[in-house]
């Protein structure tokens, strides 16, 4: 039963990171019908930057713990979304029209690049954070087995869930969320409209990155380890999520991390910890075959 | 804010705030990355800066796009002569780094050659001669490219008796033939039947691994364990497939590639079979009809040399697994010329035109695309074979997903479909990048980059081929064949 909390906290505290991850696929996706492949290496980048940052503040006492986090979250999101306005300036503006395999390859090719960019620039090592927040609740203890609640996972929680209420408003209640769910809908008509498609998808890119850069921020500080290949499984663990959740929703993609990072900690606490990626690709092959649309997410009607 | 750069030139105010703002972002994206760096110090990292570089950059990004920029109106001299001080600038050395000098080097005659032929040009329409450079470029080799398969055919066969060619022009000649039989393979898949396979490699490994396994415990040879692994790979392509192939171009592509992460994994944890990560060595390599390379062969046997008379050499293998490596990537593409006249991969090409208009023929899209996806697996097996025995080790490091990337690459930038297209693309891909070896760090980014860049410039594929292999009827005079 302790066992089984324990891995509940865990698992929840994962699928928040994923979830925040899965946003960012959910709403490319929603907007232009392309995975972006690049998306787990913006949240790669994001952690570097929150590493960065962190680090250029320097050793803080316990009360200003909280604006140093603060000031590192405002610098990553900044930072990182200029890295995903760029991705898509460079990899996918270009390619609006081309055949949607072209726009693919030219995000593995921006995933390539940028994965190697940063091996080159920080060097291939291991990056290690000393926790910056420490201690937490335990909440029962049973034959000398803790049930723990971290400060840090409180916080990811918090603000995970803070994040996407601010979202979930930009979106339904802002001039710049009509604008994106009318491109989604229909981009041309959207354009005669007066909409700026270009901007609209622009700033969708724009927002996916500040949120995994969120979540890269996140992970610095709860795990403390990061290196330039994080994003990749990071990345295809998120796209698993999103489309668990129903691609193109986003209370769908905050369920499906949440669902995952469950999966994956239960996984590995009962099962085998080597075959933890196996389970989450397992769970993306399942879903798309017995549900293609997710569980959030509307049936794709195909016409002729 | 940033306009494409093929708008007419604005005022000179406006270009300079435009390039202010380029180098601005330009600043902000390298500030984390190459400003500043981390090391390890006593306790956990610190930090140290290269302000340098980043000053570099950002003066790079401003006065290149200021160049761009001006080299499209009536300052275009202005801009080539701002280009040349640019890369004069990178030649003598004044740039903080190598990497840097560089870049600017590039960046600068860029600027100039743009500037310089606007500047020849005068003031003539813009726009108008954008017809020339890349343009004609294509347009010529397009004349070429009837003779350019012949030619490289040709070529193909004498290159281990051409007399520049030594020892490691040959090795990457095979490797880059190794590509060029996985390419035609997954053109089966992804450019006949429109199938996006991101887990191509899934199936390479099959091949090597079977090879490597009933080598290890039942020692038998290459030409036994040929066929067998492409059965294994044909049949893991069915299983992987039949799940699978009811989704559509994304998914699926995102499926395979879950599937070829989970081959490796499987690969690296199961130790009792395939040694994990360690993986298995001492895989016998292929005899020339029972004849070893050896110097010294098993009593009772030939070896090569002793057969033929000839004097021992090491480079006689080298040859053969070259030959071998050809003849298996010819195979593989006579059988897709071929099999794309027959029913199945005239199917396979209007299945990838409109799935729902072939349904209303009578297709079984299911069928055909297992079809596909089997027969694209058994080559993508008999590569891995070769591999394997090429190789004589296989661990589960050479099939990690940049090779499916790779791979999927090769096909695309080549032009989905296009046969020639694939060894093109495979002689830009692997040939050079692996012949300029000596620059290991960089080559990976020139990769990425290279891909974007194909990409954006040609969208469809350096050569692009989306016309059905049979027509009905007769084909109409000056139709492209």
């Amino acid at each position: 039963m302790e066992y089984f909390l324990q891995q509940l906290i865990n698992g929840i505290t994962l699928g928040a990171i994923y979830g925040l991850i899965a946003i960012g696929y959910t709403m490319v996706y929603g907007i232009i019908g392309m995975i972006n492949f690049a998306h787990g290496e913006i949240y790669m980048i994001g952690a570097f930057i929150a590493l960065g940052t962190i680090l250029a503040i320097g050793p803080v006492g316990a009360g200003a713990v909280v604006l140093a986090i603060l000031l590192a979250l405002l610098v990553a999101m900044m930072l990182t979304a200029t890295y995903g306005w760029m991705l898509e300036r460079v990899a996918y503006r270009p390619l609006r029209g081309a055949p949607r395999l072209a726009a693919l390859i030219s995000a593995i090719g921006m995933s390539i690049l940028l994965q190697n960019y940063v091996q080159l620039t920080q060097g291939a090592r291991v990056k290690t954070l000393q926790p910056l927040v420490a201690g937490g609740f335990t909440l029962m203890e049973h034959d000398g087995f803790e049930v723990s609640l971290s400060y840090m996972q409180i916080l990811i929680v918090v603000a995970t869930i803070a994040l996407m209420t601010i979202f979930t408003l930009v979106i339904t209640r802002t001039a710049l969320g009509r604008a994106q769910r009318a491109c989604e809908q229909d981009s041309t008509m959207a354009a005669l409209v007066g909409i700026n498609v270009d901007r609209t998808i622009a700033l969708t890119f724009v927002m996916g990155a500040a949120l995994a850069a969120v979540a890269g921020l996140m992970v610095t500080l709860y795990y403390g380890v990061i290196d330039f290949f994080i994003g990749f499984v990071a990345g295809i663990k998120a796209f698993t999520a999103a489309v668990f959740g129903g691609i193109g929703s986003i209370p769908g993609a905050i369920l499906g991390g949440l669902l995952i990072g469950l999966i994956e900690a239960f996984w590995s606490g009962y099962f085998s910890i080597e075959y933890k990626d196996v389970a989450a690709f397992s769970i993306l092959v399942l879903v798309l075959l017995f549900r293609p649309t997710g569980l959030l997410g509307r049936p794709e009607v195909e016409k002729v | 804010m940033a306009r494409p750069l093929s708008a007419p030139a604005g005022t000179l105010r406006r270009e300079v705030s435009d390039a202010l703002v380029f180098a601005l972002i330009a600043t902000a994206l390298a500030l984390p990355f190459i400003g500043i760096y981390t090391v390890p110090a006593t306790a956990g990292l610190r930090l140290a800066t290269r302000l340098p570089d980043l000053v570099a950059i950002a003066g790079l990004a401003f006065v290149g796009r200021l160049g761009l920029g001006l080299a499209r109106g009536p300052w275009a001299a202005g801009a080539a002569v701002l280009g040349l001080a640019v890369a004069a600038i990178g030649w003598v050395g004044l740039l903080p780094s190598r990497e840097v000098a560089v870049f600017a080097i590039a960046a600068g005659l860029v600027v100039l050659i743009r500037g310089a032929m606007r500047a020849a040009r005068g003031s003539a329409e813009p726009g108008a001669g954008r017809r020339t450079g890349a343009d004609a470029l294509a347009d010529g080799a397009a004349r070429l490219l009837p003779y350019l398969g012949p030619v490289l055919f040709v070529v193909a066969l004498v290159l281990p008796f051409l007399p520049f060619v030594d020892r490691r022009l040959l090795d990457l000649a095979i490797l880059v033939l190794t590509y060029v039989m996985l390419g035609w393979g997954l053109n089966i898949v992804v450019g006949l039947a429109g199938l996006l396979d991101l887990g191509y490699v899934a199936f390479y490994a099959v091949g090597a691994y079977s090879f490597a396994l009933l080598a290890l415990h039942f020692d038998w040879g290459f030409w036994a364990c040929l066929p067998l692994a492409g059965l294994f790979a044909a049949l893991f392509g069915i299983l992987l497939g039949f799940p699978v192939l009811r989704l559509r171009g994304d998914y699926l592509a995102i499926v395979t590639l879950g599937f070829g992460e989970m081959i490796r994994i499987v690969l690296v944890n199961w130790t009792s079979l395939t040694n994990g990560p360690n993986g298995i060595s001492g895989i016998p390599r292929p005899s020339f009809f029972g004849l070893e390379f050896t110097r010294e062969p098993q009593p009772g046997t030939q070896s090569f040399h002793q057969f033929f008379g000839l004097e021992f050499s090491t480079l006689h293998r080298v040859i053969f697994l070259y030959y071998l490596i050809l003849v298996l990537a010819l195979v593989t593409n006579f059988f897709t010329l071929r099999i794309r006249r027959l029913p199945l991969g005239r199917a396979w090409e209007a299945l990838r035109e409109d799935e729902i208009a072939c349904r209303a023929i009578g297709i079984n899209p299911t069928n055909t695309k297992l079809a596909a996806f089997a027969i694209g697996a058994m080559f993508g097996g008999f590569a891995g074979t070769f591999f394997a025995a090429r190789q004589t080790f296989v661990s589960p490091e050479s099939f990690t997903f940049i090779e499916s990337a790779i791979i999927l690459a090769i096909v695309v930038l080549g032009g989905m479909g296009s046969q020639l297209g694939v060894v093109l693309a495979a002689l830009l891909l692997i040939g050079i990048p692996e012949w300029f070896r000596e620059l290991q760090d960089y080559r990976m980014i020139a990769f990425g980059a290279a891909m974007v860049a194909v990409m954006i410039w040609r969208p469809r594929g350096l050569l692009a081929v989306r016309e059905p292999t049979i027509r009905l009827g007769r084909r109409r005079r000056g139709a492209p064949s």
